[in-house]
């Protein structure tokens, strides 16, 4: 399976997704811009990423914990979510997502 | 300049499991330790962003929570007596003509060492700026993210933003000492100590202080100073007046004064040698998921590892012409006195 990955600097990128994987773990391996400091434990928001539809309406609502995190960042919009917290299943190929300003890495 | 003089064998910088655990190796090898850590506490990022959620790659352990590891590690190093410096930021280090190091905290300390442990994971935990536009020019004027001095509080009007311990936390002590307090949180659940929680909504049922369910949005005020802290709640916006705003989004990393000490750096990281796990200054050691080498895996394992290496060659500097004898913990007597357990 494969999703669509279009960086903060507009760039897209077609990356092999793996069934369980989380999202963020894939961007991460495929070495993109994407923070993602706590590892996937959904204590930060560094792995923030807009989720383009129909794959956005698609995915579990997010937990109460994500929810406060994503309220913490300057760039939530109404198709936000945590990239950790989507793991990866076969309806999901050729998900598009975008990586959001507040998942750079520090310079 | 300071005065606070602290003449030790190592210094090591985060108190983190991977610090943690360098006492331990430190110790066998009769290396004394100070740490010194940006938070209150030790645990690093295994307290601050998971100390409930379960780790299952730790050796030995099928299961194992952030916070209970900490605590394993706590008890496994207290033989050896290393001493801990929290709140504070190592600012600088430099090595003198001698070859000993000279740190500097922002709590105005000077530490004097042998051997310089950096352990200090993904940086320094600095606190996250709420999406709020031109907070900054409020910042360390009216808008604080940690209490300093309770004093500062004392017969203002608080707005307190947030809804973990950090936030229930200073509700509950400053209470007392403000003149008006309001707590806003997007939702009427707390990630806090549920006898805090509790004690808020008495609070809130005896009419000390005001629960707001929003967030925050805009601020109002002149010259760093704020008067109105704009919450948006379901029914509209809501102007509260407000001369002091604490706003706990809780932490995030950043590098930090490391950048600055002059060591290699590889994207962020120090480049160490896989033998002695030292930076380009030698004497300066790197350990955990700060460091980067070929093939480098950042995980709480590799870290302990990297400690047990360090601290031989870490021993070699101190004594150097010694000679190491290596022993196990299982049958050395003379180990076996050093861990207080014969």
């Amino acid at each position: 399976m494969k999703i669509l990955v279009t960086d903060q600097d507009g760039a897209e990128h077609e990356l092999e997704g793996l069934d369980g994987w989380r999202t963020m773990e894939v961007i991460r391996d495929w070495g993109l811009n994407i923070k993602a400091e706590c590892g996937g434990a959904c204590s930060c928001a560094t792995c923030h990423v807009y989720v383009a539809e129909p794959w956005f309406s698609q995915l579990p609502p997010p937990s109460d914990d994500e929810e406060d995190l994503l309220y913490s960042t300057l760039d939530k919009k109404p198709n936000s979510r945590l990239s950790c917290q989507i793991l990866l299943n076969d309806d999901l190929d050729g998900m598009q997502v975008t990586l959001a300003e507040s998942a750079r890495r520090d310079p | 300049m300071s005065q606070n003089e602290i003449v030790t064998d190592a210094v090591i910088i985060g108190a983190g499991p991977v610090g943690l655990f360098a006492v331990f190796e430190l110790g066998l090898l009769d290396i004394k330790c100070h740490l010194i850590d940006i938070l209150d506490r030790p645990g690093g990022q295994c307290a601050e962003l998971y100390p409930e959620k379960p780790i299952y790659d730790i050796p030995g352990f099928p299961m194992v929570t952030g916070q209970g590891l900490t605590d394993n590690l706590l008890q496994q190093i207290a033989p050896f007596g290393a001493q801990f410096h929290y709140n504070r930021m190592v600012n600088t280090l430099e090595k003198l003509p001698d070859g000993t190091f000279r740190l500097t905290t922002d709590a105005d300390e000077v530490f004097l060492c042998k051997v310089v442990v950096i352990a200090a994971g993904g940086g320094s935990f600095q606190p996250k700026r709420p999406p709020v536009e031109g907070i900054e020019a409020f910042e360390n004027k009216s808008v604080f993210y940690a209490v300093r001095k309770m004093d500062d509080f004392r017969d203002q009007d608080l707005v307190i933003v947030g809804g973990g311990d950090s936030a229930l936390d200073w509700t509950l002590n400053l209470q007392p000492i403000v003149r008006s307090l309001t707590l806003v949180h997007r939702r009427d659940a707390f990630k806090a100590a549920p006898a805090s929680v509790n004690k808020m909504k008495e609070l809130v049922m005896a009419g000390k202080i005001n629960f707001l369910l929003g967030q925050i949005g805009k601020l109002d005020g002149v010259d760093g100073q704020i008067d109105h802290v704009h919450i948006t709640m379901d029914s509209g916006d809501l102007p509260v007046p407000a001369t002091r705003l604490l706003p706990f989004f809780g932490l995030t990393m950043k590098l930090g004064p490391v950048a600055d000490w002059g060591l290699e750096l590889n994207d962020n990281l120090i480049a160490v040698d896989t033998e002695k796990f030292q930076s380009s200054i030698p004497g300066i050691f790197a350990i955990g998921d700060i460091n980067h080498y070929p093939g480098k895996l950042k995980l709480i394992l590799s870290g302990f590892h990297e400690a047990a290496l360090m601290a031989q060659a870490a021993k070699a500097t101190i004594s150097p012409g010694e000679r190491v004898v290596f022993q196990y913990t299982t049958s050395s007597t003379k180990l076996q006195k050093k861990l207080g357990v014969v």
